[in-house]
């Protein structure tokens, strides 16, 4: 079995043409992730042109309103490209260009992961082009147009449901086809190894600037720190430091579309199974012969059949748990935060922000819950305002 | 000998590849039979899959179209054992790795065997994860068939060596679907594999379609494998296809009596 095992899952299920591409990625990576340069270089970018570190800001009225746990919200939103995206995409543009890269490909759901590449390559002087599924183009028209203004081409793909999961396809199948000036700029913890790995330690900024500001902030660590997943690239960086610890809770919240109990969900822990898909193994929402099911969110991010190799272990062992959130909760969600705060946040991490809300009120006063805030949510304004019966142009 | 290998035993082979179920099942049974009638030497039949990840847009469609007919895995063998009353020639599956694990490894492999499947390929299984399906595949006597590319280089050797059946030479970086021209160097290739394992028959696929171009890659190697330009005319004819793959898949052959 190969490297790059999480438990049972991982891997590399991936056609030979890709082989070699994703062994030479793994030598630069383990060539270049300790070393001194690199990181200098990576942290100059992460903290002078994203922003870092990122705020983490105590919801003082959230907090007062559900009467419960203090709640610190980890603002990845406020991130130049307005999301946690730009972590990864520095890391592996600069990681690109030190391996003689000159062209950048990604896939996109809700345009985030498409405009920060587009961003890193235009900041890098790479060419760039980003696959988005048809369906999503639409719903993300705004996000289309930045990739268009940074330079990058978008090819809009209509195979299959013309989402997420059909752009990663066509983004490896364009993969397979140029590979000598070529980097595939994954956006997830997913894909096949070493992707998982390298996008995780690139996201684990999230959790090691959390776990130093509670520190700071708290004198302590918190008790729960939640995140929305998708592929699982957010999540993966907010639990990363807090994983060997054990004393903090670390919730995935997935999109449960119209219901874990309709056709119409992306929650893969709650009703996929193991299968073998997208060069991992790991849980995927499939009928009984292993055909990928049509999945569905009112989050483009999160409307993926699979989950990251690393978080089906987490889910294995237990350490991490995962609970699924429907688009009404996530709406609501939205317009709570925006009321409450005055943070706007990505339908994504309204997700996360949903089970805060049931979450707590549970818990004692003296208690904490760390949720991130992986995106903003100007994108989605238009596609929430449909969802609640009002038209509005961008 | 193998069941493929025999396969490779009359000359140069032609290895025609079909999705089952496109248009449907019966029009599957039908192109496989006319196949077979036209000196087709082993037969590649697909299982369809919702996300075929390796091909181009002409499997891709075939895959589509299969499913939405409601094509299951067990049609699929059914489809087998009602092909294996009067086809004796080798015949493969051509599938993704979720269709085979989801089913049960076991399970699969047990009703492949006992239906009549000589073996199995894999696009999505490269030789890293090899033995996870290997070890099932020879426990009910399925050859599990290796792929080389033109990125292969360094990795040809041991992947030949371990290969049983054929080794699969992928023509052409990208994915599967008719080119006008094949630029890699096959000779070189095939001449690797054969240094590594002298025994193993090799065939050429991807982007072959007219009988000029099987000929020039057959004569390169031990056979030539065709899907898309056969995956065209089912497209275009539907359930008339088999008499025009009949034709086709004469055509082709003939050009490779000459090599």
């Amino acid at each position: 079995m190969s490297n790059g095992r999480f438990g049972i899952h991982g891997g590399q299920y991936i056609p030979e043409t890709l082989m070699n591409a994703v062994l030479e990625l793994e030598a630069a990576y383990n060539r270049f992730k300790d070393d001194p340069d690199f990181n200098r270089e990576l942290t100059y970018l992460l903290n002078e042109y994203a922003g870092r570190p990122s705020r983490l800001y105590y919801a003082e009225k959230m907090t007062r309103d559900l009467g419960g746990a203090k709640i610190y919200l980890k603002r990845e939103d406020l991130n130049h490209t307005g999301a946690h995206k730009i972590n990864n995409v520095l890391g592996q543009a600069l990681l690109a260009k030190k391996m003689g890269k000159t062209r950048l490909i990604a896939e996109t759901g809700a345009g985030q992961h498409g405009v920060a590449t587009a961003t890193a390559a235009a900041l890098m002087g790479m060419e760039c082009v980003v696959f988005m599924g048809e369906e999503d183009t639409k719903r993300q028209a705004l996000n289309v147009y930045r990739m268009r203004l940074l330079g990058a081409e978008v090819v809009p793909v209509t195979t299959g449901t013309a989402t997420l999961k059909d752009a990663v396809s066509q983004a490896f199948r364009e993969w397979t086809s140029r590979i000598d000036d070529t980097h595939y700029c994954l956006g997830s913890v997913m894909g096949p190894h070493p992707f998982p790995t390298i996008v995780r330690d690139f996201q684990a900024v999230i959790s090691r600037e959390t776990r130093q500001q509670m520190l700071e902030k708290e004198g302590r660590l918190p008790d729960v720190v939640m995140a929305c997943v998708g592929g699982g690239s957010n999540a993966i960086g907010s639990f990363y430091h807090f994983i060997p610890g054990k004393s903090v809770r670390l919730i995935g919240c997935e999109a449960a579309g119209r219901g874990v109990d309709t056709f119409e969900t992306a929650a893969t822990i709650a009703t996929g199974k193991l299968g073998i898909f997208h060069g991992m193994k790991s849980y995927f929402c499939q009928d009984q012969y292993g055909q990928i099911a049509p999945v569905y969110s009112i989050s483009a991010g999160l409307d993926y059949p699979g989950i990251g190799p690393e978080h089906a272990w987490l889910h294995d062992t237990g350490r991490a748990e995962y609970v699924a959130i429907t688009d009404e909760e996530a709406v609501e969600a939205f317009e709570y935060l925006a009321r409450t705060e005055g943070i706007i946040p990505a339908i994504e991490s309204a997700h996360a922000v949903a089970y805060a809300r049931k979450l707590a009120p549970t818990m004692g006063k003296d208690r904490i819950i760390a949720v991130t805030i992986s995106g903003r949510g100007d994108k989605d304004c238009a596609a929430i305002a449909r969802y609640r019966g009002e038209d509005i142009s961008e | 000998m193998s069941r493929i290998k025999e396969a490779f035993a009359h000359g140069k082979a032609f290895i025609p590849f079909i999705t089952c179920g496109d248009p449907d099942l019966e029009t599957t049974a039908a192109c496989v039979r006319e196949c077979v009638k036209n000196g087709a030497s082993l037969i590649e039949l697909g299982i369809p899959f919702s996300d075929p990840t390796a091909e181009g847009p002409v499997i891709q469609g075939a895959n589509l179209r299969a499913l939405l007919g409601g094509v299951t895995t067990d049609q699929v063998f059914d489809l087998v054992r009602d092909l294996r009353r009067d086809v004796t020639v080798p015949m493969v599956f051509m599938t993704y790795a979720n269709v085979v694990f989801s089913y049960g490894m076991d399970r699969f492999l047990s009703r492949a065997a006992e239906a009549g499947m000589n073996g199995l390929i894999l696009p999505d299984v490269p030789f890293e994860e090899k033995e996870e399906f290997a070890p099932a595949c020879r426990k009910y006597g399925l050859e599990l068939v290796s792929l080389i590319a033109p990125t292969s280089e360094g990795r040809i050797s041991e992947i030949a060596r371990a290969a049983e059946g054929f080794v699969y030479c992928v023509s052409s970086l990208g994915v599967t679907g008719v080119r006008s021209e094949i630029t890699t160097d096959i000779g070189a290739m095939v001449a690797l594999v054969r240094q590594a394992n002298p025994g193993i028959p090799c065939a050429v696929g991807f982007g072959i379609s007219t009988p000029e171009q099987a000929r020039k890659m057959a004569s390169l190697s031990d056979g030539a494998i065709v899907g898309s330009a056969i995956i065209k005319i089912l497209a275009q004819y539907g359930k008339d296809a088999p008499e025009h793959v009949g034709a086709y898949v004469k055509s082709m052959t003939d050009a490779l009596k000459e090599c």
